[in-house]
């Protein structure tokens, strides 16, 4: 199970990093980091937590609120991100469809 | 389990020098704070693995704490490229 879980950990991690290298604009790759990142280390703090619990017999309440925060935290911190980004004007990749928020960005830069 | 432990370790390390190409070359200000947002995320999961291989429990509290950390940095970091200031004024004092 600790095994298992470290592994599922560890290979969204390396997701991650493959997505923030490959991805072509910021928002998409806010949207790899928010995710995969989350349940990278999701999957590696649940992995610790079972090793202390299971093998040393030690409980750790500290690792269970750290699980919570960042489960709770890290799509928050993304979506400041992706929108700090659309609200200072970065641009978005060439493959973009639609841009339905551009209103709202034509009325942020000039209030009148 | 301890070799398992290291090889865990040693490809995180490869996901970290990955991130910290992104961090590097981003082409924008947005793209970098991502990157550190995953940085400090693959920071603590590095520290959870050195806490497994190390055989310590003195560690898990620094994983609460650079979690909430990079939480506060990221959040900062993201008014301040949207508003331009972090802390807001009071509008009439």
């Amino acid at each position: 199970m600790i095994i298992i879980s470290i592994s599922v950990g560890v290979i969204f991690s390396v997701v991650t990093a493959l997505g923030l290298i490959r991805l072509p604009d910021v928002y998409t790759r806010t949207h790899a980091a928010s995710k995969s990142a989350t349940l990278g280390v999701l999957g590696i703090l649940t992995g610790t937590f079972l090793h202390f619990l299971l093998i040393e017999d030690h409980f750790n309440p500290q690792l269970i609120i750290a699980i919570a925060f960042l489960f709770i935290t890290s799509p928050v911190s993304g979506h400041l991100i992706g929108r700090a980004a659309y609200m200072s004007g970065t641009e978005l990749a060439k493959e973009t469809v639609r841009d339905d928020m551009k209103i709202l960005r034509k009325k942020t830069e000039d209030p009148k | 389990m301890m070799t398992f432990y290291w090889v865990a370790l040693l490809i995180i390390s490869f996901a970290f020098v990955g991130l910290l190409y992104r961090l590097i070359k981003g082409p924008s200000i947005a793209d970098r704070i991502v990157a550190l947002d995953a940085l400090g995320v693959a920071l603590v999961s590095i520290i959870a693995l050195l806490s497994l291989i190390l055989e310590t429990k003195f560690f898990l509290a620094i994983i609460l704490l650079l979690s909430i950390l990079a939480f506060i940095g990221t959040v900062a970091f993201a008014k301040f490229i949207e508003r331009g200031v972090i802390f807001d004024r009071k509008p009439n004092r």
